[in-house]
């Protein structure tokens, strides 16, 4: 399932639609004791990336690495703790409600859990009809219907089912109901939040193939963060690789998985199972040793040195710049040129 | 056509999940019932003025109606001597108006709460006859007419007491759980401080400077009846505000009062339903146990309360405490049944 979309990724040309600089996110954890101030979880610190329009970036790690949080920083969701958001020009970061409201039909969001972002309560109907009654509050009764219905066939739901209840449903519909309400907008940038992990595989390839489309018909930029690189490469125009809240490396689709240049994306991508039993057999697989570091207290310098094949006595001083490694390829290591086993 | 081709409407139907809960609630056979029965009762007894008065609700007067319920008419209008107000237990005066042409309908039971049964020889409280079927009280006044209306005005009373407590509950548990973090642990403060002040000492001093009125009765249990309410809307609420579909509408920039009214009340709204039923009861019990002792409601207004008081003063009429303890008895038990089997219907485990 190679993505066919490799030419729209040059329209990288001009002013990126969305700009993140800086990005941090702490949550403070109280440190149980009187007197000693909480303790930062630094979820995701210090990321920057561009998102150019009709772009896909996915973005990938493991589980606790930030990933979401990311993606809610950027939405304005969770309230950043320093860094910039700049959406076609405009600060998002700061902004009180009245004004974030604005920019809100622009920027969507698709869950993890299908059935858990539909209210019981409310006939898909209304959810789907939801963002209208916020951001158009003017339309009648009957063209929000005809809304519904024309966004109810887009992403493959029958138009008489309006009146159901998300119960029942099943989950890849659930998906579709959560993608209607994101799509019903028009946005411009939508936030999926590992869309398809909590769905059977037949159902995924079906979800990701109409979030696809979309995105393809309607010059969508995405975020699409997922653990599933092989779901990632599909999907993505650009890769962004998380660890422990910081970004180790970000390239083209291309690029990063034919010569990943981070120990740790090179450890992931040979993680990935080939569909062949003759090439997986021979594949030299890279295991990280150890468990992901505790993000309340990281590594110092490089985050990754505690698990890295490659690490040296520099890696402990010194936190690795974010350097470019051939074009449009970014990567956080000191020795990523280096030849050292 | 046979009758494989046809599939059930029902089926098809989307059900909601209120719907499912009150097609659960009426499968639970005595709660229903129950709450057909509470509810007949109940209504009966809004209609107690035309079932036990001692005013006729009709008279045709020479061929015109009259509501003496209604209006208050003097003597003179049926051909009567005085102009003051009609005192249809007159046997003297009712003689001389049918002789005129006039036909009173009395209600079933003829004696209003407050009427004092004058033909009664002998001391009262007086036993059960056929007048009195159960019987007068220290006063002379009929318990079956004193348990109709105080009924009534227990009823009504806990209704009322529930809908004020339930709705400063829902609001303060609602901001308490939506907001969280300082909001909340000032609230939780202000909830224990309040919490912990002696309520009945309160009603005791009030009732001593006040006038003691049903009003003053209900705000000042008001006062403290919403705040085991607001824990439990308020733990709702905390665990509402993480779900997935209210960040999905923080997302798409719906206001915070049209989240927790839309999203978060609908699917936080559970133990407030369930507990309904027990909430009125307590409240029936509250104000009986209030007039009991003598704290509640003005003299001569019926309740419950009073004649259980009244059935303590005099131990040997049993016709007092008895009935009283029945009628009190009756309603709490189906206000609980109606409970339980509300709280099954909305148990989540079997949705």
């Amino acid at each position: 399932m190679e993505a066919t979309t490799t030419s729209k990724n040059s329209n990288s040309n001009g002013a990126p639609i969305l700009s993140v600089r800086g990005l941090k996110v702490y949550f403070p954890i109280s440190s149980g004791k009187f007197f000693v101030p909480p303790i930062p979880l630094k979820a995701v610190d210090d990321v920057s990336f561009d998102l150019y329009s009709g772009e896909a970036l996915g973005v990938v790690g493991e589980s606790g690495c930030g990933k979401s949080t990311l993606g809610r920083g950027v939405l304005q969701l969770i309230e950043p703790t320093a860094g910039e958001v700049v959406w076609q020009g405009h600060h998002l970061e700061g902004l009180g409600p009245k004004q974030m409201i604005l920019y809100r039909r622009d920027l969507q969001i698709i869950f993890q859990d299908p059935l858990a972002s539909l209210n019981p309560r409310m006939t898909i109907g209304d959810i789907i009809a939801e963002p209208l009654t916020v951001h158009y509050p003017e339309l009648s009764k009957d063209e929000r219907k005809q809304r519904v219905a024309k966004i109810m066939e887009e992403v493959g739901l029958l138009p008489q089912m309006i009146n159901r209840y998300p119960h029942e449903f099943s989950g890849g519909q659930c998906q579709r109901i959560g993608v209607a309400r994101a799509m019903i907008l028009r946005p411009k940038l939508i936030v999926c939040d590992e869309p398809v992990s909590a769905l059977d595989v037949s159902i995924q390839a079906q979800i990701i193939n109409l979030i696809q489309d979309l995105q393809q018909s309607f010059g969508l930029s995405l975020i699409f963060i997922s653990h599933d690189l092989s779901i990632v490469r599909h999907i993505s125009h650009r890769i962004m690789v998380l660890y422990l809240g910081n970004v180790m490396e970000i390239a083209d689709k291309l690029s990063l998985y034919d010569e990943p240049k981070h120990p740790y994306t090179k450890a992931l991508i040979s993680a990935v199972p080939i569909p062949d039993p003759e090439q997986e057999k021979n594949k030299q697989r890279i295991v990280l040793e150890g468990d992901l570091p505790s993000p309340l207290s990281p590594p110092t310098g490089c985050v990754f040195r505690t698990r890295c094949p490659i690490a040296q006595p520099l890696c402990a001083k010194e936190k690795p710049p974010l350097v470019d490694a051939g074009a449009k390829h970014q990567v956080a290591c000191h020795f990523w040129d280096a030849d050292i086993r | 056509m046979t009758k494989l081709e046809r599939p059930k409407r029902q089926l098809l139907r989307p059900q909601s999940p209120g719907h499912r809960r009150w097609l659960r609630f009426r499968k639970n056979r005595r709660g229903y019932w129950s709450l057909v029965i509470f509810t007949a009762i109940f209504i009966v007894s809004l209609f107690a003025e035309v079932l036990s008065n001692d005013k006729p609700f009709l008279i045709l007067y020479q061929g015109k109606p009259y509501f003496p319920l209604l209006v208050s008419y003097p003597e003179t209008t049926f051909g009567g001597d005085f102009a003051t107000e009609t005192d249809y237990s007159d046997p003297y005066f009712m003689e001389l108006m049918t002789t005129q042409g006039g036909h009173a309908f009395f209600p079933p039971n003829r004696h209003s709460f407050d009427t004092i049964n004058r033909k009664i020889d002998g001391p009262v409280p007086s036993p059960p006859t056929w007048d009195n079927l159960l019987g007068t009280d220290d006063r002379g006044r009929d318990v079956l007419a004193r348990l109709l209306y105080g009924f009534r005005l227990s009823v009504l009373f806990g209704f009322a007491l529930t809908l004020v407590g339930t709705l400063v509950g829902i609001v303060a548990g609602a901001i308490q759980g939506y907001f969280g973090g300082r909001t909340d642990l000032f609230f939780q403060r202000f909830i224990e401080i309040w919490g912990s002040m002696p309520e009945l000492y309160l009603l005791i001093i009030f009732s001593s400077i006040f006038q003691p009125s049903i009003l003053l009765l209900l705000i000042l249990l008001s006062l403290f009846s919403w705040m085991g309410l607001s824990d439990y809307v308020r733990a709702e609420f905390l665990k509402g505000r993480n779900m997935d579909y209210v960040k999905a509408a923080k997302a798409l920039g719906v206001g915070n009062i049209t989240i927790m009214y839309r999203h978060l009340l609908p699917n936080g709204l559970t133990p407030v339903i369930t507990f309904l039923p027990f909430r009125i009861s307590s409240a029936i019990l509250a104000l009986t146990s209030l007039d009991f002792l003598g704290l509640g409601v003005p003299p001569s207004t019926p309740s419950l309360g009073e004649l259980l008081a009244q059935g303590k003063a005099n131990i040997d009429a049993w016709w007092l405490s008895l009935s009283t303890f029945m009628v009190l008895v009756g309603s709490l038990i189906l206000l609980i049944f109606i409970g339980e089997a509300l709280r099954e219907a909305f148990d989540p485990r079997k949705s």
